[in-house]
């Protein structure tokens, strides 16, 4: 038959056509999407939105991780050493307490140094330089071991270093960073159900325009069938549109997440003022961005993906 | 070309559509499937084209069995089928020449490949200075001739139509018959429902004949 020499001759032109039928499609099902401006506006605002939510979310808790990250640091014990104490006692005692089971390591900070650091961050430096003396007490920053029950150790060595004759007070900020981490690992969790919940829902909004699609192409879908298209053939401009609304919708999440950062950073700036600076400003990371677009396009095409295998089977030729 | 042995195909609300049908088309053939309505010369199309599967029974097309046919290779059948419908089935948002180049389209082939076919086969039916245009501005009988290009256009060697002549004027009718003929011609076995009895008493081609699912006549027109 000539069918099938047909068919065979064609075989080594198959990728060709198959990838030539992706890009009319793709191009197709945009056309599609932009010659009904106004619906396809409100879909993708909607699914703009759903994702913008968990991606800005996203973004703040990774900010405010990033500004915790600087006082981790600091969950060393801080032992402030009388004001007689010399630097060579400091180093001394500095050697002793290395001896001890539960220390990791202990810095020496010397009074100079202190003073240093303290004119370096606050900026203070006519009042520093106006006084007779160097008011500051060297310190001995105390890193405890790791262990299961930290908190415990942490408490036990905060008694010892009280009772030396040589420290003046001990401070430990450990409950407060811990309290703070423990918020933000909250925040994250709820970052993340608030993710999945969001994107079920863009697949379900995906979902059901794509099913008002096929509905309204049902006469098209069957005719399509009558003449011997594969159901992968149909299937594929439903495929490509819910991908482009996905797309589509992540390009609206990008521009409100920036929006919304941009707003935000001038408050943000000015609280960082106050702090005397330091602390990074929020920033705007171009992998999340990526993802949002990425994650947008494959729900959109997952979420047609299940519309479309549940609803074209339901339309068979007459 | 179309073999069906005992072939049964029953609905559940409507009973027994055909029973025990068995007959059989030669490569080439012209036939006229004929009978009241409700007697089955539907569902014998759409047995072919594999719209509906057989109750009981085997229908083998093109030396295939379709039975055995698994349903991801039913497209690949039904572009070696060309179908034609009483009520055309034709887009009426895409124009003329859309409309023709579907069944090419869908099975892949590139721009001049389709653009050259379209216009051959709406050369053959008359309609070559309509291509632009929309279906709705035809005629009834133009629109018939547009399903027609569509089903011969991927030069299927099988044709099935079903009344194509349901709507038409006995000139209009004569029209689509000529169009017909000329195809079996060239070679294309083409299986014509319809009840219009004088057309096809007047062509000298075979006619079997339904009867409450059953075949009654086996005969020839008289080709006066």
């Amino acid at each position: 038959m000539t069918g099938r020499r047909r068919r065979t001759a064609r075989l080594h032109e198959l990728p060709k056509v198959w990838l030539r039928h992706q890009a009319q499609n793709a191009l197709a099902a945009l056309g599609c999407l932009l010659r009904a401006p106004l619906p396809t506006l409100m879909t993708v605002a909607v699914l703009g939105i759903a994702l913008a939510l968990p991606g800005g979310l996203y973004l703040l808790t990774a900010n405010i991780k990033l500004l915790a990250t600087g006082w981790e640091r600091e969950t060393a014990l801080s032992a402030f050493l009388t004001p007689d104490t010399t630097d060579v006692e400091a180093a001394r005692l500095a050697d002793r307490l290395r001896e001890h089971a539960e220390i990791a390591e202990v810095r020496v900070i010397t009074s100079e140094e202190a003073l240093a650091e303290f004119r370096a961050y606050s900026g203070l430096d006519d009042v520093l330089a106006g006084l007779p003396a160097n008011p500051l007490p060297a310190i001995l920053s105390v890193f405890p071991m790791s262990s299961p029950d930290e908190a415990a150790s942490r408490e036990r060595l905060a008694r010892m270093l009280d009772a030396l004759p040589e420290t003046d007070l001990v401070r430990h900020d450990a409950h407060w960073a811990q309290r703070f981490e423990a918020l933000v690992a909250l925040a994250e969790r709820a970052v993340t159900i608030l993710s999945v919940m969001l994107a079920l829902a863009l697949l379900m909004i995906i979902g059901n325009t794509i099913r008002l699609e096929i509905e309204n192409r049902r006469d098209e879908i069957q005719i399509m069938e009558l003449v011997g298209a594969t159901h992968a053939f149909i299937r594929r401009p439903f495929l490509y549109a819910g991908a482009w609304y996905g797309l589509l919708g992540g390009l609206v999440a990008c521009a409100l997440v920036v929006i919304g950062l941009l707003l935000l950073q001038g408050p943000v700036s000015q609280v960082a003022a106050l702090y005397q600076a330091r602390f990074p400003l929020f920033s705007v990371s171009l992998p999340a961005l990526f993802s949002m677009l990425v994650g947008g396009t494959l729900l959109g095409y997952l979420g047609s993906w299940l519309a479309v295998s549940r609803h074209l089977r339901a339309i068979q030729p007459i | 070309m179309i073999h069906f042995a005992h072939v049964t195909k029953r609905y559940p609300a409507r009973g027994d559509a055909l029973r025990d049908l068995s007959f059989s088309l030669a490569p080439g053939e012209m036939v006229f499937l004929t009978g009241h309505s409700g007697a089955g010369k539907s569902t014998v199309l759409k047995l072919i084209g594999l719209l509906e599967r057989p109750t009981r029974g085997q229908i083998r097309v093109n030396g295939r069995d379709l039975g055995r046919l698994s349903v991801r290779r039913i497209p690949y059948h039904r572009r070696e089928v060309g179908m034609i419908f009483q009520d055309h089935r034709l887009l009426g948002d895409r124009t003329v020449y859309d409309n023709v180049a579907l069944p090419l389209v869908v099975a892949g082939l590139g721009p001049n490949e389709v653009g050259r076919r379209v216009r051959a086969a709406l050369d053959q039916v008359g309609l070559l200075r309509y291509e632009r245009a929309r279906p709705v501005a035809l005629s009834s009988g133009e629109q018939q001739r547009v399903g027609i290009a569509r089903a011969i256009v991927a030069r299927p060697p099988l044709v099935l139509a079903d009344e194509p002549t349901g709507n038409l004027d006995p000139d209009l009718s004569w029209e689509i018959m000529r169009l017909f003929v000329r195809f079996n011609q060239v070679g294309v076995t083409l299986l014509i429902a319809t009840h219009d009895h004088a057309l096809i008493q007047a062509l000298p081609y075979r006619i079997l004949t339904l009867s409450e699912g059953r075949l009654v006549n086996d005969c020839r027109g008289s080709g006066r």
